[in-house]
């Protein structure tokens, strides 16, 4: 005892508490999970080896990755506009948009679906709108297919997509433009040579960070998608509320996990994490 | 700085792209004061009768109080034990230190339908299912990293020097922790508990998997609502909701400028 508190120091016994509780409770049915996709209901490659057979797996897997990368594709193009915009302004205006943006970020996921779900249906408030304007005769359906929850998803990621790119921006130094532009480099040649590169970093880690949150999105697809739309998470649940289907479950979940940690070794690479999870907090 | 033509166009187009974040939520507060009995748009008529409904029905306000128990408690927990471990993380500052900060981190990022499937897997043996406990547990494990990148991020700007000098005037490790860092860090343990209560009051995935019955928190009310898409309560609900995050964002800014005057002083 003695010797293990030489070696070792005090301020682990204050870590110790939160770092067991999380090994306990969390790590430890995670790696269950992990045990569970090559255990049940059989020992083996069972369940992956479903991912070549199963049309039906392989369909639900290629609708998340798409929806995943439409939705990252414009959210990170629309946040970028927007962060460049807040960075390019006054303080005071600069506030406003900063506030509006914490405010939409702070409101309930579940208030904003639902809010989705009156304004698209078919007597929703924009098809009303339309038809009232005599832009369309017919409803359009907004919802129950991959356009809503697009539109949901997209919606809901903007402001995580903004707040890396936020950080990054405004870490660059002003002055490298103005010698870019003092040696004869016009505004666009400017920006598409000196600025987009210098905010790589933030792209990355916006991209990715939108890219995992997306992946296992479960309420906006579940309620704006209808049933008509399915994706991995809705299908967990379903394997495991319904079906009792743990293999599966397990084996996607798995899937998504390793997933997810891929792309966090690779968005470390190039940004301290802590800052882009830091970044909501101011 | 001269406004380029393009840069004005962005402009604008941030103002709409921040117009549209914001107001869709706000059509729930028309359709909350609809006078009909179905999800409608009010037409000229007005009518309180769904916040009346939502203030006297007893399923609805045993919800409040079950997700405000549930919050309360999850904050109280998350900030005591990440202000401690983000302490400790602090002054140890090595290479393992460093690595269990990564670690402690991942129930933010890993996708709340694997925590959930992994509470649900561990809660079934433990009997925790349908728990206050099980709910406080779970909610607490996944709101801790916010309060560690909080104080952390506090604990960033405070000088060691300090700990030292309190300790060799002679104050006990725990005095000066009381007296000397808690208070130089207490805006990252605000931060962190408004946080943790609000990702507990929210949280709609894990709650999902692990609550059934006896514990139907407000969030779990609101999705069956939004699921059977016909009772106007819900709006009501939605309402409230959006003056509380209101309210809570209010708070949270007038503290940081507070805040911010204090450290300008």
């Amino acid at each position: 005892m003695h010797a293990l508190r030489k070696h070792l120091h005090p301020g682990w016994l204050i870590i110790a508490p939160l770092l067991v509780l999380v090994l306990a409770l969390y790590l430890g049915p995670i790696l269950n999970i992990l045990w569970l996709s090559i255990t049940d209901p059989e020992p083996g490659f069972g369940n992956y080896a479903k991912l070549g057979e199963s049309d039906a797996l392989v369909r639900i897997l290629w609708t998340t990755v798409r929806i995943c990368i439409i939705t990252t594709m414009f959210s990170v193009t629309l946040g970028y506009s927007l962060a460049y915009a807040m960075v390019h302004c006054h303080q005071r205006q600069k506030n406003y948009m900063l506030t509006l943006l914490l405010v939409s970020f702070w409101i309930s996921i579940l208030v904003r679906t639902f809010s989705w779900l009156m304004l698209l249906g078919r007597k929703g408030l924009v098809n009303v709108a339309l038809e009232d304007i005599g832009l369309i005769a017919e409803p359009v359906a907004f919802m129950r297919n991959e356009l809503g929850v697009l539109i949901g998803m997209i919606h809901y990621m903007i402001p995580y997509a903004v707040l890396p790119l936020l950080v990054s921006m405004q870490a660059i130094d002003n002055r490298v433009m103005d010698a870019s532009r003092n040696l004869g480099a016009s505004g666009s040649q400017t920006f598409w040579r000196i600025y987009l590169p210098l905010t790589t970093p933030g792209i990355v880690a916006s991209t990715l960070l939108v890219f995992i949150l997306s992946l296992g999105f479960y309420v906006t697809p579940a309620v704006l998608g209808g049933g008509k739309v399915l994706m991995v998470a809705e299908y967990i649940s379903v394997q495991l509320l319904v079906t009792l289907k743990w293999g599966t479950a397990a084996m996607l979940a798995a899937c998504m996990l390793f997933g997810v940690l891929a792309m966090l070794w690779i968005m470390s690479r190039f940004m301290k994490l802590s800052t882009v999870f830091g970044g909501a907090g101011r | 700085m001269k406004v380029g033509l393009f840069s004005l166009f962005n402009r604008v187009g941030a103002w709409v792209l921040l117009l549209f974040l914001v107001t869709p939520a706000l059509i729930a507060i028309p359709v909350s004061l609809t006078p009909k009995r179905f999800l409608s748009m009010p037409k000229g008529e007005f009518s309180l009768r769904h916040f009346e409904k939502l203030f006297t029905s007893e399923e609805w306000l045993s919800s409040f109080f079950q997700s405000g128990v549930i919050a309360i408690s999850t904050s109280v927990l998350a900030t005591t034990l990440g202000t401690l471990c983000a302490i400790g993380l602090w002054r140890v500052s090595s290479k393992y230190s460093e690595l269990v900060r990564a670690f402690l981190l991942l129930p933010l990022i890993i996708p709340q339908i694997i925590s959930a499937m992994a509470f649900y897997r561990l809660w079934i043996p433990l009997g925790l299912l349908d728990s206050y406990a099980g709910l406080i547990l779970a909610h607490t494990i996944l709101a801790a990293p916010m309060v560690l990148i909080t104080v952390s991020a506090s604990l960033a700007t405070f000088d060691p020097k300090l700990e030292q000098a309190s300790k060799n005037l002679g104050a006990s490790n725990w005095t000066t922790m009381r007296r000397v860092i808690l208070p130089s860090i207490k805006p990252g343990v605000f931060a962190g508990a408004l946080f943790a209560f609000i990702l507990s009051w929210d949280e709609i995935v894990v709650t999902l998997f692990i609550s059934k019955f006896s514990v139907y928190t407000l969030p779990r009310r609101m999705w069956n609502g939004i699921r059977e898409n016909t009772d106007p309560t819900v709006a009501a609900a939605a309402v409230v909701l959006i003056a509380i995050t209101l309210i809570a964002f209010v708070i949270f800014a007038i503290m940081s400028r507070r805040t911010a005057k204090n450290t300008e002083a």
